[in-house]
């Protein structure tokens, strides 16, 4: 006996939910774009500058809320206290200090002796306003890059219609993922960078299975209206797509339970942009190829039924 | 006829003894590879962000030195042109500029001569008799590399004197120096040594006056400046300009105890510091000779005999803060100050822990993504995770072979990997099952699967490749990590799905001669 979770030759109406999806999308990427104005990233020390301590207490659980008013207490401005990971275990992060490099180098040290001899400091990150504004640019300019990249493929490997629909999907990818950082107040930093252009990797491979389909589809079944094409797409490639999930999402969720506090976050953001990917594949850019009127691929064969590979000559 | 030609075999086995080989370092070896010398390849090498250590991004400040080496030539110039009987006014040093007036006319010719012999790395432009020198381009450039690469050599000295430590010392861009020092225990020592120039000078006190009258008068007498004491005492002191002695005079430095057993560092001069502390010391018995490190000074004890080769420097001094002023006097002063840009220092506690989740995580992945695979296509999904198996050789053995840095994100690259190289095995069998549902044999359905799903995987993994791409272009450290494993693993698990499963299948096939597949 195998485990399907998905029903053998399955026939679902996708596009019938294209409106729904659509008013859905749209409310995601608005509220998105709403929540990042209003709300705002919580910036890590990478883009905006700062200095951020690891510490673990030596003996037992560490005493943070102590802690908080010894280190407020020291003048360094905007201080965070949280626990990390486990109980001993305490992150801080400090604003930027006014004034040059050898400001924050002191205030490192402050922070190391207010820390006393009963906390072993396991981590220090210190990244200077230059530094952080041109990490910020990298981040940016790599996945706008990358997009526009992908967007060069998929016109080259596909229509110029395939390439708008994925984009779009992707680009609805990265706003939403964008939006639930707004929304949970996780930390943006480069590893958040690095895990969007994971999930831009991601749903684009995921749609380009399906776009793949369609496009052989087109040229088998030429009577079939675009609609029924990509319905039927959908549903032969459905399998595939909640397999492959499913798959990503068992080896996440490891990361996520044991892989430790420093990749959880990431872990979580892969999550996520592992349901937006395949979410958008099917009903964002296959909805919006409904939508264009696509070129069918008539210098291909003439008789309706392109012939398995294995039986051409 | 499902076929699979005999190259093709021959390259899956040659891949897979190979990717063995190199990756069997990293199971055998020691921690530190030893017990796996007759292997060919390396163990891993792991980022600092899993083995600790310190990542320091540092800007040499060559605004300093530019002002220092026109300061110099302000001086060398009032120099030859007294030597030349040239007489001139209003010296000066301002906007990066030196400039003065030269009084006759007819020393031009002379003039031009003087600023002509100091090398092509200035512009000289006249006014009449206004002459005012800069940096030109060339110039500029060239000093900035040559301060960048001093500055190099005195960090490798600082920090690896022993020149056991492996540090990556390289330069970035223009005037940044990337620092990167495994197994650091404490990171605040490592700022400490590459926090101070360390400029070591012997200059005389000036009697003349008072610190305390210099500070109510506002002024110094010429040639003399007030400098503060390098404790906390408060002091200041009244220091003749002229440098009698300097630190690159120096030829060793050691942390010892003085007479009082309190903390110094005792010093040696080479032959031609000797012959000056000598001299200086015998023409100046009973005043006070200052020691001043970086502008600030450390001691001023009086001369109560002529000193030559050696001596001792004292002052409020831990034991460890002498180690370290022996270190950075030996490895000498860097040409212009360090500021530290970005810091990242992991503690050896943290890598250790990092590397133990990490693996967990990947363990566990592999069991789960192993157990949903076999439920899902039987036989078929087991020889999905033997290829999953080939597949993280693979790539274990890639990142040793090119000696990659493997970092805690690139551990996450791993992980994610495995979820997404079944994804073309997965492609593949879907494919065989609906041409199976068609009413195909099961060889005609496996040698049609696999030739409709690769144009699919190709162009799916190609597309992921271009995001690890930008992410290793742009990305920095555990990022690029990132970027690695993540390209290196859409690699190897395209090359496991085509090859290594199909080679599996095509095996099986030969065997069992199957007209029945279940799928």
């Amino acid at each position: 006996m195998r485990l399907k979770l998905v029903p053998e030759n399955t026939s679902i109406n996708f596009l019938k939910f294209y409106r729904l999806a659509f008013i859905l999308s749209s409310l995601l990427v608005a509220g998105s774009i709403g929540l990042f104005a209003i709300i705002g990233l919580n910036l890590g020390i990478d883009f905006k500058g700062g200095i951020l301590i690891e510490a673990r207490h030596n003996t037992g659980p560490a005493n943070i809320s102590g802690l908080r008013g010894d280190l407020e207490s020291l003048g360094l401005g905007d201080i965070s206290l949280q626990g990390f990971g486990t109980e001993t275990d305490i992150l801080i992060r400090i604003q930027r200090q006014d004034g040059d490099e050898k400001a924050q180098i002191a205030a490192i040290q402050l922070v190391g002796n207010t820390l006393g001899s009963d906390y072993d400091i396991r981590r220090t990150e210190f990244v200077g306003p230059t530094v952080g504004a041109e990490l910020a640019e990298k981040g940016i300019l790599a996945v706008v890059c990358a997009l526009l990249a992908i967007m060069v493929y998929i016109w080259f490997r596909f229509e110029w219609q395939f390439s708008i629909a994925a984009i779009l999907a992707l680009t609805h990818d990265v706003l939403s993922t964008i939006g639930l950082f707004a929304l949970t107040n996780f930390e943006f930093n480069l590893a958040t960078v690095a895990a969007i252009l994971t999930i831009a990797g991601y749903s684009i491979n995921d749609t380009v299975v399906v776009f793949d389909r369609v496009r052989e589809n087109l040229r088998r079944y030429k009577s079939y209206s675009l609609g029924d094409i990509l319905n039927k797409s959908l549903n032969e490639t459905l399998s595939r797509t909640v397999m492959t999930s499913v798959t990503t999402l068992l080896a996440l969720t490891a990361i996520v339970i044991f892989g430790g506090a420093v990749l959880r976050d990431f872990a979580i953001a892969m999550i996520w942009g592992v349901l937006i990917g395949t979410y958008s594949s099917v009903f964002v850019a296959v909805g919006l190829l409904s939508r264009f009127d696509i070129k069918r691929g008539d210098d291909d064969d003439d008789n309706g039924v392109e012939k398995p590979e294995y039986e051409r000559t | 006829m499902l076929q699979f030609q005999l190259w093709k075999k021959l390259l899956v086995v040659v891949v897979a003894v190979l990717g063995i080989i190199f990756a069997l370092p990293n199971l055998i070896g020691g921690d530190d590879g030893a017990g796996a010398d007759f292997l060919p390849g390396k163990q891993i090498n792991l980022g600092l962000d899993l083995q600790g250590g310190s990542h320091l991004l540092l800007r040499v400040d060559v605004d300093a030195v530019k002002q220092e080496r026109l300061e110099n030539i302000g001086e060398t110039l009032r120099r030859d042109f007294r030597a030349e009987k040239i007489r001139f006014s209003g010296l000066a040093v301002a906007n990066e500029t030196v400039s003065l007036q030269i009084r006759n006319p007819e020393d031009a010719a002379k003039t031009q001569q003087i600023f002509t012999d100091l090398g092509n790395e200035y512009t000289v432009s006249n006014d009449g008799l206004t002459y005012r020198l800069a940096f030109n381009e060339a110039g500029l450039a060239a000093m900035q590399t040559r301060t960048v690469e001093q500055s190099i050599e005195i960090i490798r000295r600082r920090l690896d004197p022993e020149g056991t430590k492996e540090p990556v010392i390289q330069r970035q861009g223009l005037d940044r120096i990337l620092v990167q020092l495994p197994g650091v225990d404490d990171p605040e020592a490592v700022k400490r040594l590459l926090g101070r120039t360390a400029k070591l000078t012997f200059q005389l006190v000036d009697m003349r006056i008072s610190a305390t009258e210099a500070i109510q008068r506002g002024r110094t007498p010429p040639g003399s400046v007030l400098m503060q004491s390098a404790s906390d005492d408060g002091r200041s002191y009244v220091i003749e300009k002229r440098v009698m002695v300097s630190g690159e005079m120096l030829d060793g430095a050691t942390a010892t105890f003085d007479q009082n057993n309190r903390p110094a560092v005792s010093f040696t001069l080479n032959a031609a510091g000797a012959r000056r502390f000598g001299k200086v010391t015998g023409e100046n018995i009973g005043r006070p000779f200052a020691i001043i490190l970086d502008g600030k000074v450390v001691s001023a004890p009086t001369i109560q005999s002529q000193i030559f080769g050696s001596g001792q420097i004292t002052g409020d001094f831990s034991v460890a803060e002498t180690n370290e002023l022996a270190l950075v006097l030996r490895a000498g002063a860097l040409p212009a100050p360090l500021i530290i840009l970005e810091e990242r220092s992991i503690g050896p506690g943290l890598g250790a822990d990092s590397i133990a989740a990490g693996e967990i995580a990947a363990v566990i992945g592999i069991i789960l993504v192993a157990i949903y695979m076999v439920a899902s296509y039987g036989f078929f999904g087991g020889l999905a995770v033997g290829a999953l198996t080939v597949n993280i050789i693979l790539i274990v053995a890639a990142l040793s072979a090119l000696q990659a840095t493997l970092t805690l994100p690139g551990i996450a690259g791993i992980v994610l990997t495995m979820g997404m190289a079944v994804d073309a095995n997965v492609l593949v069998f879907e494919r065989i099952r609906e041409e199976l549902s068609k009413g195909r044999s099961a060889i005609a359905a496996i040698d049609s699967g696999y030739q409709r799903a690769i144009s699919t995987i190709i162009d799916s993994n190609l597309t992921t490749l271009f995001a690890a791409l930008f992410l290793y272009i742009f990305g920095s450290g555990p990022i690029k990590g990132f970027a690695v494993t993540l390209g290196i693993g859409i690699a190897t698990s395209m090359f496991t799905a085509v090859m290594v499963t199909r080679l599996f299948i095509v095996f099986w096939v030969e065997r069992k001669r199957p007209t029945r597949l279940v799928l």
